[in-house]
Parts: C-alpha cells; sequence; structure tokens
C-alpha cells in the first residue's frame, strides 16, 4: 500500500477501471484535468489575442486568401479519427488487451504524424508565397495560435511514443495504464482545441 | 559591464566575496555532500518550503535595497544620486522581485511547510512536481537577478508596456532577463497551483470533510485557483512579447497591425489576480493567528470560506481598472469600477470576523499576533483609498500617481507582507523546533511599522499634489521636497527594521531553547499535533477527523491519544525517492533562458534539449518511491517519545 493513498482505502476492486484503482495512480488523473484547465486558458489567450487581430492584416495575405479547404479539411478529418483510435486504445486497455492497445495507439502516432505534416505543408507554402508571421499582426497570431496546437500535437506524439515504449516493455499494470489514459485525456483536449481552430480560424477565416 | 559606476561595482564585489565565502565554507566544512543528498535533490515538501522562505527572505533584502536606493535617489528636489537609466532599472526590478520574487515564494513557503500536515496527508500530491516547481522558480529567480551585473537589468517597470518593450525602443538583454525570468519561474507557479489543488481536493485525511479544513487551506484552495485560471495569462502576453522581440512577430507593435493594448490586457488578467494570489494566504494566515492566540474558534467560519471564494471569483473581473484612462469607454469603466468596488464586501466580512473574533476573547499578544494587529488599520486605510482608485472618475485625477503608490503598498505590505511574516513567526517552532526571540521581534514589528506609515502617509498628500510615479527627479519649485524627505526617513526606518528581524533569527539560532511540546502556543488545528521539527513522513499513522479544529477539542476533551500514535497501528510507509533531475531541470531552463536572453541559439537549444531529456528519463521511470520499514518509523516515533 502506497504512502500516498492514505485517503481511499486500497482495493482491488475489478468494478473500478485498471488506471483508478490505485488512488496513487488516480490522484495523477486529477492533476492532469487541473493541468488541462490551465492549458485551456493559455489557448483562450491566443484565441483572444487571433481574434482581436485577424483583421489586422497591414496589406498583407488575409485569411480568405491564404486558407485552403481541402488542406484544413484534410487536417480536421485525420486528427478527428486519430481522437477516435486514441478512445479505442483506452477501450482495449480496459479490456486488457494489450496487443490491441498497441496497434490502435501506433495508429493514432501515425494520423498523428501524418496531421504535422500537413500542416507543415500548409505552414511552409504559405511562407513560401511570403506570408510569413513577421508580416502582419494577423499572420503572427494565426502562426502562433495553430502552430502551439501543432507543438502540442508534436510533444502528444513523442508521449505515445514513450507510452507505447512502456507498455511493450511492463505491459498493462495500474502505472502504465494510468499514462496511457493520460495520454488519451490531452489527445483528445487538443481535438478539442482543433474544433476551435477550425471554426474560429479557418472556417470564419473562408467565410467572412 | 564596465562603465556602470560605482554602484555595480561595489555590489559585483560584494556578490564575489559571498559566493566564495559559500563555496570556501562549504569546502572546508566538507558539506558540498550534504548539501546535495539533504536539499538539493529533496522532495519533502517541509524542506522546500525552508528553501523557498530562505529564498523569499533574499530577495526581500535584494528589493529592499532597491527600494532604498530609490528612496534615496527621491529624498530632495534635483538629486542625481542615480542616473535616469539607473533608476529605471531598479524601479523595475524592485517590483518584479517583490512581487514574483519574494511574496510569490514566500507564501509557497507557508503552503509548503504548513497544508499537509493541517489536512494530515504525508506530502503534497507530485513531490517531484513540486521540487521541479521549486527549482524553476529558483533559477528564473537567478537568470533575473543575473541582469543586474551581466549585460543591464531590465527599464520598462514591472508591467514591461509595448510599445516602449519592443525591440527598437528597448534594445539590449535587459527586458529579455524579465521575459524570460519570469516566464521560467512562472511555469513552476503553475504547478505549483496544480499541485495544490490537488492535494487539498485527493489527499485530506478521512474525516476532513471541505467545511473542516481550518481556514489557512481553503485561502491556499482559493490561492491556487487563482494561480491556475491567471498564471497561462502571463505565460502567454510574456511569450508574444518575446516572440516580438526575438522572432520579430507583430503583436504589439505600432506598425503592421500590431496592438500594444492587447498585451496590457493580458497582462492584467493575470497581474490582478496576482494580487488576490498574494494576498488570500495572508488572510489564511489571520484567520489561524487570531483563533488560536484568543483561544476562541474563529467567528463565522462558513462566512470566512465563502467570502474567500467570492474573492477568488471576483478576482477575475476586476483588471480594466489599471487602464480606466485609456480610452474604454464608460460601460466599460462603469463595470470594472463595480466590481472592483465589489471585492470590498466579502474583505470587510473577513475583517469583521477578525475582529468578532477577538472580542471577548483572551488576547496573547506574541509575534504573530502582533503583525495581525497592526494588519488591521493598515488594511482600513488602504481598502479606503483602494475605493478611491476604483472610483473611475476620481481615478482620472488619482492614476500613475503617488497616491495609486501608497495604496499598493499599504495593501501589499500592510496586507501580504504583514500575513507572510506573522505566518514565519507562527510556524517557525513547527519548521526548526525553536520560537524566535519575543524581544528583537517587537523591536522588528514596532520599527518596521512606524517606518512604513511615515514612508507611505507622505505619498498619498504628493499624489494630489500631482507627483508621478516613475519619476527620476523633480525640480525643488514644484513643493514636493520635505514630504519626500520625510518619507525616505520611513523607508529607511522600515530597512531598519528588517536588520532587527535579520538579528533576531541569528540570535535564536543560538540562544532560543527547544520546543519539546509540538505546540508552543496551545493552538487549535492538525499541524500542531506533531512534534517539532516534522519527522519526514509526517504522520506516523494517519489520523481520522471528527470535526473542525481537531487538536483543541482533543485537548479539550483530553483525548489527544487518539491523535497520536499507538504502535501496533504503525505499518511500513512508502515514500518518494530524492531526485536530482528537478534541479538539473531547473538548471536546463536557465542554460535555455540564458541561450534566449542573448540570441545565442546554440546555448538555447542545448538547454531545451536537457529539459526534454530529463521529461524522457521521468518518463520511463519505474521505481521512485522506497519503503521505510515499520520497525524504523517505531523507533523514531519513540526517540521523539510518542510511543
Amino acid at each position: 500500500m502506497s504512502a500516498l493513498q492514505h485517503a481511499v482505502t486500497a482495493h482491488a476492486d475489478t468494478d473500478t477501471p485498471l488506471e483508478y484503482q490505485n488512488p496513487h495512480e488516480s490522484v495523477k488523473i486529477t492533476g492532469f484535468w487541473i493541468f488541462m484547465a490551465t492549458d485551456m486558458l493559455l489557448f483562450g489567450c491566443l484565441f483572444a489575442t487571433y481574434l482581436v487581430l485577424r483583421t489586422h492584416t497591414d496589406g498583407g495575405p488575409t485569411a480568405h486568401h491564404l486558407f485552403d479547404i481541402p488542406g484544413f479539411t484534410a487536417e480536421t478529418f485525420i486528427l478527428l479519427t486519430s481522437s477516435f483510435t486514441g478512445g479505442l486504445s483506452t477501450l482495449a486497455m480496459r479490456l486488457g488487451k494489450r496487443k490491441q492497445v498497441m496497434a490502435w495507439l501506433t495508429l493514432t502516432i501515425l494520423l498523428g504524424l501524418a496531421f504535422i505534416g500537413l500542416e507543415v505543408q500548409e505552414f511552409a507554402a504559405d511562407v513560401a508565397i511570403g506570408a510569413t508571421m513577421q508580416r502582419s499582426a494577423f499572420l503572427s497570431a494565426f502562426f502562433t495560435l495553430v502552430g502551439t496546437h501543432g507543438s502540442h500535437v508534436s510533444i502528444g506524439i513523442v508521449w505515445m511514443v514513450l507510452t507505447l515504449i512502456q507498455i511493450a516493455r511492463r505491459g498493462l499494470n495500474q502505472k502504465t495504464a494510468r499514462k496511457l489514459f493520460i495520454v488519451n485525456l490531452y489527445w483528445h483536449f487538443l481535438d478539442v482545441v482543433w474544433v476551435f481552430i477550425f471554426t474560429i480560424v479557418y472556417l470564419s477565416g473562408v467565410v467572412m | 559591464m564596465w562603465n556602470e559606476g560605482y554602484l555595480i561595482w561595489i555590489s559585483d564585489a560584494l556578490i564575489v566575496l559571498v559566493v566564495v565565502g559559500i563555496v570556501g565554507a562549504l569546502t572546508y566544512l566538507k558539506k558540498w555532500r550534504w548539501l546535495w543528498d539533504n536539499w538539493l535533490t529533496t522532495v519533502d515538501h517541509k524542506k522546500i518550503g525552508i528553501m523557498y522562505l530562505i529564498a523569499a527572505l533574499l530577495m526581500f533584502f535584494r528589493g529592499g535595497v532597491d527600494a532604498l536606493l530609490l528612496r534615496t535617489q527621491l529624498a530632495q528636489p534635483g538629486e542625481h544620486f542615480l542616473d535616469a537609466e539607473h533608476y529605471d532599472q531598479i524601479f523595475t526590478t524592485h517590483g518584479t522581485i517583490m512581487i514574483l520574487f519574494m511574496a510569490m515564494p514566500f507564501l509557497f513557503a507557508l503552503f509548503n511547510i504548513v497544508v499537509p500536515l493541517q489536512i494530515g496527508a504525508r506530502d503534497v500530491a507530485f513531490p517531484y512536481l513540486n521540487a521541479i516547481s521549486f527549482w524553476l522558480f529558483f533559477f528564473g529567480a537567478m537568470l533575473f537577478n543575473l541582469s543586474f551585473v551581466f549585460g543591464g537589468s531590465p527599464d520598462a517597470g514591472w508591467t514591461s508596456y509595448p510599445p516602449l518593450t519592443e525591440l527598437g525602443f528597448d534594445p539590449g538583454p535587459g527586458e529579455n532577463y524579465y521575459l524570460l525570468g519570469v516566464q521560467i519561474s512562472g511555469i513552476g507557479s503553475i504547478a505549483t497551483g496544480i499541485n495544490f489543488i490537488a492535494t487539498i481536493l485527493k489527499m485530506r485525511a478521512p474525516g476532513m470533510k471541505l467545511m473542516r479544513m481550518p481556514l489557512f487551506t481553503w485561502s491556499t484552495l482559493g490561492s491556487c485557483l487563482i494561480i491556475i485560471f491567471a498564471f497561462p495569462a502571463l505565460s502567454v502576453s510574456l511569450a508574444l512579447l518575446m516572440l516580438d522581440r526575438v522572432v520579430g512577430t507583430h503583436f504589439f507593435t505600432m506598425m503592421h497591425g500590431g496592438n500594444p493594448m492587447m498585451f496590457i490586457n493580458l497582462f492584467w488578467v493575470w497581474g490582478h489576480p496576482e494580487v488576490y494570489i498574494v494576498v488570500l494566504p495572508a488572510f489564511g494566515v489571520y484567520s489561524e493567528v487570531v483563533a488560536t492566540f484568543t483561544r476562541k474558534r474563529i467567528f463565522g467560519y462558513s462566512s470566512m470560506v465563502a467570502s474567500l471564494m467570492l474573492i477568488t471569483v471576483i478576482s477575475y473581473f476586476v483588471w480594466a481598472h489599471h487602464f480606466f484612462t485609456m480610452g474604454a469607454g464608460a460601460d466599460v469603466n462603469t463595470f470594472f469600477a463595480v466590481a472592483s468596488m465589489a471585492v470590498g464586501i466579502p474583505t470587510g466580512v473577513k475583517v469583521f470576523n477578525w475582529l468578532f473574533t477577538m472580542f471577548r476573547g483572551r488576547i496573547r499578544v506574541t509575534l504573530p499576533m502582533l503583525w495581525t494587529l497592526g494588519f488591521i488599520p493598515n488594511f482600513a486605510i488602504g481598502g479606503a483609498t483602494g475605493i478611491m482608485l476604483a472610483a473611475a472618475p476620481g481615478d482620472y485625477q488619482y492614476h500613475n500617481s503617488y497616491f495609486l503608490i501608497a495604496h499598493f503598498h499599504q495593501m501589499l505590505i500592510g496586507g501580504v507582507v504583514n500575513g507572510m511574516l506573522a505566518g514565519m513567526y507562527y510556524w517557525w517552532p513547527k519548521m526548526f523546533g525553536f520560537r524566535l526571540n519575543e524581544r528583537l521581534g517587537k523591536w522588528a514589528f514596532w520599527i518596521f511599522n512606524i517606518g512604513f506609515y511615515i514612508c507611505f502617509l507622505p505619498q498619498y498628500a504628493l499624489g494630489f499634489e500631482g507627483m508621478q510615479r516613475r519619476m527620476y527627479t523633480y525640480p525643488t519649485d514644484m513643493g514636493w521636497g520635505s514630504l519626500n524627505f520625510v518619507s525616505t526617513i520611513g523607508a529607511y526606518l522600515m530597512g531598519v527594521g528588517f536588520l532587527f528581524i535579520v538579528w533576531q533569527v541569528l540570535y535564536s539560532l543560538f540562544h532560543m531553547e527547544r520546543d519539546t511540546t509540538g505546540d508552543p502556543w496551545d493552538a487549535r488545528t492538525l499541524e500542531w499535533s506533531l512534534p517539532s521539527p516534522v519527522p519526514h513522513y509526517n504522520f506516523a499513522v494517519i489520523p481520522t477527523i471528527t470535526e473542525r479544529d481537531v487538536w483543541w477539542a482533543a485537548k479539550q476533551r483530553g483525548t489527544t491519544d487518539l491523535l497520536t500514535t499507538s504502535t501496533e497501528d504503525i505499518k511500513e510507509i512508502h515514500m518518494p525517492k530524492n531526485s536530482g533531475r528537478p534541479f538539473i531541470m531547473g538548471l536546463a531552463f536557465f542554460v535555455a533562458g540564458f541561450g534566449f536572453v542573448f540570441n545565442w541559439y546554440i546555448l538555447a537549444v542545448i538547454g531545451l534539449a536537457g529539459v526534454a531529456l530529463c521529461m524522457i528519463l521521468r518518463a520511463l521511470e519505474d521505481q521512485d518511491e522506497y519503503v521505510i520499514p515499520a520497525e524504523e518509523v517505531r523507533e523514531t516515533e519513540s526517540a521523539l517519545g510518542r510511543l
């Protein structure tokens, strides 16, 4: 029995999901939810900045000129799908199927890489026509907001690879289950942020 | 660096001497191993708290010296003790250090030392993260302080408003030091906020319901909630300004569509809640101190909790009162004026509750109580002038004048510093096992407080006479000379008061007798049921909580044995292992920050790679706990006379 689990009596309750069975591990899930609140506020501030500056194009390229509908639609579908496959890996974990967990996680990583690839391509195309983040306040805000999301996704990919290594080496236990659960929470969170980027940045950009 | 004048040279020489002294002493006494094993790698919340306390007191000294330099410069008209640029740097570092590197670590010290003990926990929820938080704060503060001797300090005020802080108007590394030092320690603060919310929500001993929690723990919860909702805004505002300066973006520039007002909004979305982050824990301290030293339960416990939470929420609806005069319009100004005044209501509730607790109590005027009593008139005056400032039309008159300076020093010194010192005196025996000398402490209190009024009351008048903040010097015919001179005398008295605290600590180290009871104040809450200093596992057996002020109630009933230990209940205890990685990670952040300050990107990349490596190694780590056998716990407890 761990030192930190005094608040709840430890029990190997099979009704409780694996990642919550050890209170010492489950408190980390609580901590992660609180972390996501801070990350949400970070994005909130970046969204606010973008909304203030989106029309400040200084005679340069506007959202309407720049955004490529097939490109961002593909990114959206890929990221939403990856969130679904990530969810399937959690489901497989709950069923105790390690091979399935690893398969779904690998697929999620690949979809994440595809998303990052498309985003890099989009950014490179923008820069190639002179739409750099130094060009105008609008572009500074656009690259920073979308780029921050992209860097979060990249960190998520590295994180999932590390989780994959641990599940391969140690199998599914209370600790690795908690880690898998948290990385998937993070991944879903990035998906939710993307839905806002898709709506507020891309859709509003091409429509208005 | 070489042409900055004799003040800097003297400081450089002193810094070198101190560093040589410390390194020499550690080598001579062969204490490096001890330092590393016991302190630098520790994950024990009590030791981390003590390190925060030492850092806060050192920064208090540094920020205080800044203040004395400023007041010396302003003591008489036409003074040329400092030149204008140096003056700008000193008021910038004074503000930044006092808020971020003195007040914040001081309250984190108290959070760390007190909260787990008050709620009956073995540790905070995330001990390893707690160590990372400390080292991020520490290295952020070091990076900021390095500016003083290496490249020049920031000089655009602690608010660092663009476009003044854009590269074109403020070249050189000073502003980068500010942006990166504050950013690094800010990340640590967010982690602390997360850690203590999780600790308070999830780690309470059985029976410790929310409405049984001591008020200091409640105030910590409120403060941490504000931290996690406010600090991300600071991170974003600093990061965007950094991008403007380093990458060449146009968030806040005058040209290419930038909007400096956006920074000011983001900054104060953090900046005003920050005021409540630092003052709520002080309110928590006062609540503990007043109840203990009047030997009464706190009056209106639930209204105290409600008012803490109300302040937590309202703190987010006041930020625009920092720029009433910047043309937001009457509707916006009205909303923020009313919200700002509304904070006075729950605050008033709290002050009245403290007064009602004291009413007909048997008050013992100890040092913690003295600083609490000193706080009340201070806060009454500061609160009244705060309402004056919150009235938007009035603010057009006082905006950025010395009236404002006097007001916020009255709140921050009278409210926060008094509270933190009261807390330090109150929990000092818990930390170190002996009390601080009362006589020297009373000298410190009276000199500091009298100095405080002499320093700041004249500044209200100076504000009405039109003296603006951040003025480097002023001509004789403005007639501000005598009031400024009086104010400077007050500032020096406060400095003397601080020296008395230093003397008191040094004297008490050698002369005060040890406290063997663990409860020298005859106090009420759970931390006083433990021996002082507390063993590193805190509670040999986690107690079951049956009511509020459980230790006091047990003493009244004579059932304290229920809260102490019995041999058969002791089981083995799992504790987190020490780790050097948080320290190394802080160092890596420092290296990265230093690289960005001087645009040396190779160094920056090396630093960031170090950070990433630390995180990857942590992710792959499997065994980070060790077991204290039950026998060892029994031996420790019986050595403490508790079995």
